[in-house]
């Protein structure tokens, strides 16, 4: 989800461990704090149920890329060999679907794969003039910060604080954009 | 352990009830029914008129032109043949399926592993039934059993087939079947002792065997699953040959497989069994079905496109008698195989609760199970049988007899161990499998 573009002032846990961290979404949700979102340095098993994201739409995106790619290489291969320029080769009928299933299928994946890509870089925020939001250097390297966007919660700064602190923050931050 | 679920109990024995044992023998039975009627049908229609043309040729009378007039019952034997191709692929992918696993050192398929285990328990059967069905009618099915052909004095003498002589000759022939049979049995065997074992003693010990015995395995099948094809079905047309044979019938019987392997998981999941089955387990199973499917559809089309591209006669008259020839009566099994076996696979399993949801994974293993007996059905037929082939009674009967005694030799098997292996190295991992 593009819950990246954050805007304002925003509490920064800092945790060293992914076990706690994960124990950590547990108890901060349950204490009513809403989360924006986890970062780590690598995919921790679980998290993305207990953040509570909605099911990913990838899968469907990746069928629509797809199918348009198969509906081009038809189209093109249509109008080129069927309508607008037949061949005659090998005696076979100049237009048959059968000889273009390698093109139809890897147009399909071509056009899957590049609109995979477009759809990661726009979600994520990650387009080439964008300017990353990074809660935390050092979530590339070996922490894991906890997020939350200060204007969406209605409980305090210092309560919020010191819910992150007993589910085992070791550091808590204020990060402004 | 960080989770907090409970683990269900690892001790459960499957119980093969005498219901069952029943509805099988029924089953035998009413299949035994329909292939005496089926035969009687044969034998007192069409048939009748031309068994009098083969008893002057097995008087020693060379007609030219046809080299082996037809008997009906050829159909009956051609039936036998094709089922016990088709079980014994699925009975040694249950083999197969262990070994690689055990290769990749692979932790989740433990759960279900008795599954796979129990399949092969059927291969005797099926290599006497090919045994019996060559020595019985092995010159009728196949052409190249015709001793004229390899002779340069003989009206009959076939250079093209005389060139394969130092490969497709009896002694030979019979050596290769009694070898593959013997080494997957055999193989089966012991890997399937160090299971029970391991389950009695514990240890890793079981393990480490189970891989170096699974990878000889591999090596051994990566050999015979070709060899096999070629044998077994591609012998049959002899004079076409395909380089991609091999692998076409190893993808059908591996994903046919694989089929099984989930419907009898899911079976025994709706009975209450496999208790530490879980919804990532089935997930996994789906996507195997999937992904095998598109493979076996992958050859079947690099098969096909080939020889259309090419255009070479000798090549295109292979899909010229499926697709139009005696009379057109291969070309619906023909499409039908492509739509159970690509299409249905791919449309049902695509989404990810599909793959979670045992109604659709049983609907999908059915598609390819029946799909598949439809490929083995297009590729043994035509050459077999030609334009007396149909499906009648005796396709039915059949089916039914060799699928029941299936049935019953897995489930038979299925006793003979504790459903899960309790003191497997990954049993925690698989507990634990989370996708």
């Amino acid at each position: 989800m593009s819950d990246v573009n954050g805007n304002g002032k925003f509490l920064v846990g800092i945790y060293d461990d992914d076990d706690v961290v994960l124990s950590a979404v547990k108890e901060v949700k349950g204490a009513g704090v809403r989360i924006q979102e986890v970062y780590s340095p690598f995919p921790i098993h679980g998290l993305d149920v207990a953040l509570g994201h909605p099911r990913s739409r990838l899968g469907i995106a990746a069928f629509l890329f797809g199918l348009s790619g198969t509906l081009t290489a038809l189209a093109l291969t249509y109008y080129t060999e069927g309508f607008d320029w037949p061949m005659i080769v090998g005696g076979k009928d100049s237009y048959s679907p059968v000889i273009y299933v390698p093109i139809i299928f890897e147009l399909t994946v071509l056009f899957c794969a590049l609109g995979m890509v477009g759809t990661f870089l726009i979600s994520n925020g990650m387009g080439p003039t964008v300017k990353p939001l990074m809660y935390d250097l050092r979530t590339t390297d070996n922490k894991f910060a906890m997020a939350i966007d200060l204007s969406k919660n209605n409980i305090g700064e210092g309560d919020i604080e010191q819910i992150l602190r007993k589910s085992g923050a070791a550091e808590v931050n204020i990060k402004q954009f | 352990m960080a989770s907090a679920h409970a683990i269900p109990s690892l001790d459960e024995e499957f119980e093969f009830t005498a219901d069952s044992k029943r509805r099988l023998m029924i089953g035998i039975g009413a299949g035994v029914a329909l292939v005496a009627i089926g035969a009687y049908l044969l034998a007192s229609g069409v048939g009748s008129h031309e068994t009098h043309v083969v008893h002057e040729a097995g008087a020693g009378a060379h007609e030219g032109g046809g080299h082996h007039a037809y008997k009906w019952t050829n159909r009956l034997w051609a039936n036998v043949w094709l089922n016990a191709v088709y079980f014994a692929g699925a009975s040694v992918i249950g083999m197969f399926f262990i070994s690689y696993n055990y290769l990749a050192q692979a932790g989740w398929s433990s759960a279900f592993k008795r599954i796979p285990e129990a399949l092969p328990a059927f291969l005797p059967f099926t290599g006497i039934a090919i045994l019996a069905v060559f020595f019985l009618a092995g010159h009728d099915l196949f052409h190249w059993l015709n001793p004229a052909l390899f002779d340069p004095s003989s009206a009959e003498f076939d250079p093209i087939i005389n060139g394969k002589k130092g490969f497709l000759n009896m002694p030979f022939y019979l050596t290769r079947i009694v070898l593959y049979f013997a080494l997957w049995y055999m193989m089966w065997r012991v890997i399937r002792n160090y299971s029970i074992q391991e389950d009695l003693e514990g240890g890793t010990e079981y393990y480490d065997k189970s891989i170096k015995l699974g990878t000889a395995f591999l090596l051994v099948f990566g050999v015979t699953s070709s060899t096999s094809a070629w044998d077994f079905v591609m012998s049959i047309d002899t004079h076409w040959f395909s380089t991609m044979f091999g692998w076409y019938t190893l993808a059908s019987w591996h994903v046919t497989g694989l089929a099984i392997i989930t419907l009898t998981v899911v079976s025994l999941k709706e009975k209450g069994y496999l208790k530490i089955v879980n919804e990532s387990h089935l997930h996994d199973l789906g996507k195997f079905m999937f992904a095998f499917s598109i493979f076996w559809t992958y050859v079947w089309f690099a098969q096909f496109m080939l020889i259309y591209y090419a255009n070479l006669p000798e090549e295109t008259i292979y899909y010229r008698e499926r697709f139009s020839g005696f009379g057109g009566i291969y070309k619906a099994p023909f499409f039908v195989t492509l739509f159970l076996n690509f299409v249905c696979p791919f449309l049902i399993l695509m989404t990810r609760d599909a793959k979670r949801t045992y109604i659709i994974l049983k609907l999908a293993a059915w598609c390819i199970i029946i799909g598949h007996y439809f490929d083995f059905y297009v590729n043994i037929m035509p050459g077999t049988v030609g334009e007396h082939g149909g499906f009648g009674p005796i396709e039915f009967g059949m089916i039914l007899i060799f699928a029941c005694g299936f049935i019953w030799s897995v489930s038979s098997q299925l006793t003979k161990a504790n459903l899960i292996p309790k003191n497997h190295p990954m049993l925690v991992e698989t507990l634990h499998h989370d996708i």
